[in-house]
């Protein structure tokens, strides 16, 4: 009997075993087997499409040429590690043999100012990158934020500011980078620059076309406060910083974080041509340079750019998103 | 009668497109302290306007509010406002918003200690202890008009003003909160302005219920004084003709009201009144 009892008990964990699974399964099917079907099918069909494309540097690049050329930009990597290791050692040696030798402290100083010059690999162009669009998008967002609060708050303000907002909004990064690029020529003289002027250029470049967004945004999000909600303030009798931290702040939040976003979004796209035209070491640069080369490689390293900022623009909004679920206050608000 | 809080022949007159529109036109009331008081009318009669009035929100145009003999011009804590949505910061906890209000209100007067344990005796008050840590989106809308009632009265006010406070509630929870606010006003003795559409409910709270005629131009049309001993027990009153006649009167002032006002559109046909603002009569169960 109590056999009989183990046994149908077996046969109904397994059964439900067997539904949770399947349950599983369908959740796994959509969740990853159809993009990993949509993306082969993709794969395919860029193979297929690049082979009828002949440009005079060769075939168009296809998915393995791609994918060669990936692995060979990390092998330069890699080596150009290697090769920098190796200067600083031979560099130490030399050092201590001056110092051995009662070499006078000048030469000797001078010896350990020595820096590698070695080419830039395709990582540190990509870091390069991600420096210079987080510099354009911080001072973009410290300026932006501050007014569009300001001007959110006072209508008067708002439509003195709102024209020239709208005027600016759409023009091109590469319509300002001629002007960016003479205005910090002219400004920023120094013997000892700490940023180099193509940095500078790109990210001011970047600032320009970051602001309007998030100004946009956080004013209108400012401006909709619940009316109710000022009621409140005013019959408390809350100071102007009080309503602003307590009050205008938080409920402004997600329009101000899809400022941001969409904000960053753009930045990333303008800071490739910025950096294109301004030569700053990047991302854009690289792209630049590889299309100059022009040698048998060259498309589809460009491809791997193509790749690579895609997939870094993509989790910078991702980033951005997971910051905004965690600033802000409706949990329930459905982000995407 | 001693005059606690003096309404003083307010109007109020808004320029639109279509011209100046005047929508009160002579309003007066006095209160005595303690007293409690509902604004009945059909809708768009500015009987809300009145509240924002005597709130300091709108300044009129004519005429003043006056309370414990100073005029009030501005808005401030001593008349606290209880709003049809609750208006609480959906970002803050239901502690944190009464205790936003009583920080601004006791800031120089009393130390942390005695705000945050005056802060848990108004939620104590509204029976919300339980839900402290709770965000206003966490909580059912009867709770939120309960943490609302207790940031308003955590003000310590002179007045209490209620916009329809539980007209966007289910007519069970409405019942609670009505039982809940009799409770308080019978310890605390506030003096209280509500605005309500329901007769029952403002039968069964009100010392006086202030009947407004339809607005523009609207006037307090009749008064009704009800003359019903305290505590009230909802139940017991169903069957009571005192109370019954109370409800009658209403009701009789209201559909006057009501022909007056379809007559009017008949000739007028673009100002239709909207069909969900009308005051409900609904049986006492």
């Amino acid at each position: 009997m109590s056999h009989a009892n183990t046994l149908t008990a077996n046969v109904f964990t397994t059964y439900l075993n067997r539904l949770t699974a399947a349950v599983n399964i369908q959740k796994l099917i959509k969740g990853l087997l159809v993009p990993f079907v949509a993306l082969l099918f993709f794969m395919m069909l860029w193979s297929a499409g690049a082979q009828q494309v002949q440009t005079s540097l060769g075939t168009f690049p296809g998915p393995v040429q791609v994918w060669e050329q990936t692995k060979a930009l990390w092998v330069e990597h890699q080596e150009e590690r290697v090769k920098e290791t190796a200067f600083y050692e031979r560099l130490q040696k030399r050092i201590d043999k001056a110092v051995a030798a009662g070499k006078p402290e000048k030469k000797i100083e001078r010896l350990k100012q020595r820096k590698y010059t070695g080419k830039e690999t395709f990582i540190d162009q990509i870091f390069t990158s991600l420096i210079t669009v987080a510099t354009g998008f911080v001072l973009a967002s410290l300026i932006a934020i501050p007014l569009g609060i300001i001007i959110g708050m006072n209508h008067t303000l708002y439509s003195a500011f709102n024209p020239i907002i709208q005027l600016l909004k759409p023009v091109s990064p590469l319509a300002w980078l001629p002007l960016v690029t003479m205005v910090v020529s002219a400004v920023y003289v120094s013997a000892d620059p700490m940023f180099s002027k193509s940095f500078l250029t790109s990210a001011i470049t970047v600032t320009l076309c970051c602001l309007w967004p998030t100004i946009i945004n956080t004013a209108v999000g400012v401006a909709g406060v619940d009316k109710d909600l000022i009621n409140v303030s005013r019959v408390l009798r809350l100071g102007w910083l009080t309503k602003t931290v307590k009050i205008v702040l938080p409920s402004s939040i997600p329009m101000m974080f899809t400022g941001l976003r969409l904000s960053l979004g753009i930045g990333w796209m303008v800071l490739i041509a910025a950096e294109m035209l301004a030569q700053n070491p990047g991302l854009g640069k690289f792209v630049w340079d590889e299309f100059q080369n022009g040698s048998s490689n060259s498309l589809a390293r460009i491809m791997v750019a193509v790749i690579a900022i895609g997939a870094i623009g993509f989790l910078l909004d991702r980033g951005m998103l997971s910051l905004q679920k965690i600033v802000s206050w409706d949990k329930n608000a459905i982000l995407r | 009668m001693n005059k606690y809080l003096e309404i003083d022949h307010v109007g109020i007159t808004f320029p639109t497109d279509n011209g100046p529109l005047t929508v009160l036109d002579g309003v007066h009331l006095n209160l005595r302290q303690g007293e409690f008081v509902s604004l009945i009318g059909h809708s768009g009669c500015g009987k809300s306007t009145v509240l924002n009035i005597v709130a300091g929100l709108l300044q009129a145009t004519e005429g003043g509010v006056v309370l414990e003999g100073k005029e009030v011009n501005e808005p401030g804590p001593d008349r606290a406002v209880v709003f049809q949505h609750h208006s609480l910061m959906p970002w803050l906890s239901v502690y944190d918003n009464v205790r936003l209000a009583v920080d601004q209100v006791f800031k120089k007067s009393r130390s942390k200690q005695e705000r945050h344990e005056w802060t848990l005796h108004n939620l104590e008050l509204v029976h919300m202890s339980h839900a402290l840590d709770r965000k206003p989106d966490e909580i059912s809308g009867g709770m939120k008009q309960r943490v609302g009632i207790a940031r308003a009265l955590a003000m310590e006010p002179k007045v209490l003003l209620m916009d329809e406070p539980f007209g966007a509630l289910d007519s069970l929870t409405r019942t609670h909160m009505q039982d809940s606010l009799m409770e308080i006003q019978t310890r605390l003795n506030n003096t209280v302005i509500m605005i309500t559409h329901d007769v029952d409910e403002a039968v069964l709270l009100s010392d006086r219920i202030i009947m407004m005629t339809n607005g523009p131009k609207a006037k307090v049309g009749e008064i009704l004084d009800i003359d019903l001993p305290r505590p009230r027990d909802r139940l017991a009153l169903a069957e009571n003709p005192t109370y019954n006649h109370y409800r009658a009167e209403v009701v009789r002032f209201l559909h006057e009201r009501h022909l007056q006002k379809e007559q009017k559109d008949d000739k007028n046909e673009d100002a239709k009144p909207s069909e969900t603002d009308e005051p409900v009569v609904r049986l006492v169960s």
